[in-house]
């Protein structure tokens, strides 16, 4: 188990990669739109099979939404 | 509006001098209409953290392509987030437009001017295409130009507020003096608004609320592209100076009785 913050909350997640952080998550990798930071730098989509999470890490998943 | 007078941002070529936001509408269908009626080609959209419960149909999906969009960087307070956030909808959005929005103060949603000009410094810098939602101030302005900005924006009055123009002599003067496309953001409330912000000589204006928020987006939406388009016209034109008496526009000459 890995203890990362998500989103700005705590979890504790048997996942090592981003990749398989977001399926863990029930979200598509593939999915369009999407993107990711880990500790306040951007992770490009290729790395993310590769890129591995580390305990501590603090993970931003975003998308676009409505805005003015 | 005729070809030749083209608004060119960065480069690029956009065929409205209107910019709509996308939030508030009452559904997803009157905000595609509204859009699709503004005449809009720019379009912004927000950058938010995803739902952990798992991934819904995207905004950009419902957009279909046919907008080309301007992310922003709202409710960021400071350079650190502004510049993630940006970085995140280039990742997201494959664009390197960002509109730049750094929030001093929560209530008033005023911007944050040093450290908006020292995000969009390190923006420029990263390749970015930077239009910075601004106070309506010539020399914050020109310090956005001089660090690469590719518009300014200052602020008619507070967002989402309505007021209309402020300051229509402080955004007069930034239009004249502005070496890069002034746009005027937030604060307009109904088509006149837009419209004066063009007479006064901004080179586009960027909305939401006044249409979202209004009783029939649809409508506002339409009324929103005559009014930018009239107001440019108008500007072009050339407005008569103002006079303090009245100057008689029928013959003087041949009066009935004289």
């Amino acid at each position: 188990m890995t203890r990362l913050r998500i989103n700005g909350v705590e979890a504790e997640i048997a996942v090592s990669t981003i990749a398989e952080l977001l399926v863990q998550r029930g979200i598509d990798p593939g999915a369009k739109f999407l993107a990711v930071a880990v500790n306040g730098e951007v992770v490009k989509r290729t790395e993310w099979p590769d890129a591995t999470l580390r305990a501590g890490d603090d993970v931003e998943i975003v998308r676009p939404l409505q805005g003015g | 509006m005729s070809n030749t007078d083209q608004l060119i941002v960065a480069g690029i070529r956009l065929k409205s001098r209107l910019f709509a936001g996308t939030a508030g509408y009452p559904n997803q269908q009157v905000m595609l209409d509204a859009l699709e009626a503004s005449g809009a080609e720019l379009v912004t959209v927000s950058i938010r953290r995803i739902s952990l419960e798992g991934y819904a149909e995207s905004i950009v999906d419902l957009l279909g392509g046919k907008y080309r969009l301007l992310p922003n960087t709202s409710g960021c307070v400071t350079a650190r987030d502004a510049i993630l956030t940006a970085e995140l909808a280039r990742e997201a959005l494959d664009t390197n437009w960002v509109k730049l929005e750094l929030i001093g103060d929560r209530e008033t949603l005023y911007p944050d001017v040093e450290q908006l000009v020292h995000a969009a410094d390190e923006l420029v810098r990263k390749g970015f295409v930077v239009l910075p939602y601004c106070n309506d101030d010539p020399v914050t302005c020109q310090k956005l130009a001089d660090v690469g900005c590719a518009t300014v924006m200052p602020l008619g009055s507070l967002i989402g507020s309505g007021m209309g123009i402020a300051n229509p002599a402080g955004i007069e003067l930034i239009c004249s003096r502005s070496p890069v496309p002034v746009v005027l953001d937030a604060g307009i409330g109904t088509a006149s608004d837009a419209a004066f912000a063009m007479e006064l000589g901004c080179d586009a204006v960027l909305l939401n609320t006044a249409i979202s928020r209004s009783l029939d987006p649809r409508r506002m939406a339409a009324a929103m592209r005559a009014a930018v388009e009239g107001g440019r016209l108008a500007r072009l034109a050339g407005r008569i100076p103002k006079r303090n008496f009245a100057e008689p526009s029928s013959p003087q000459l041949g009066l009935v009785g004289s």
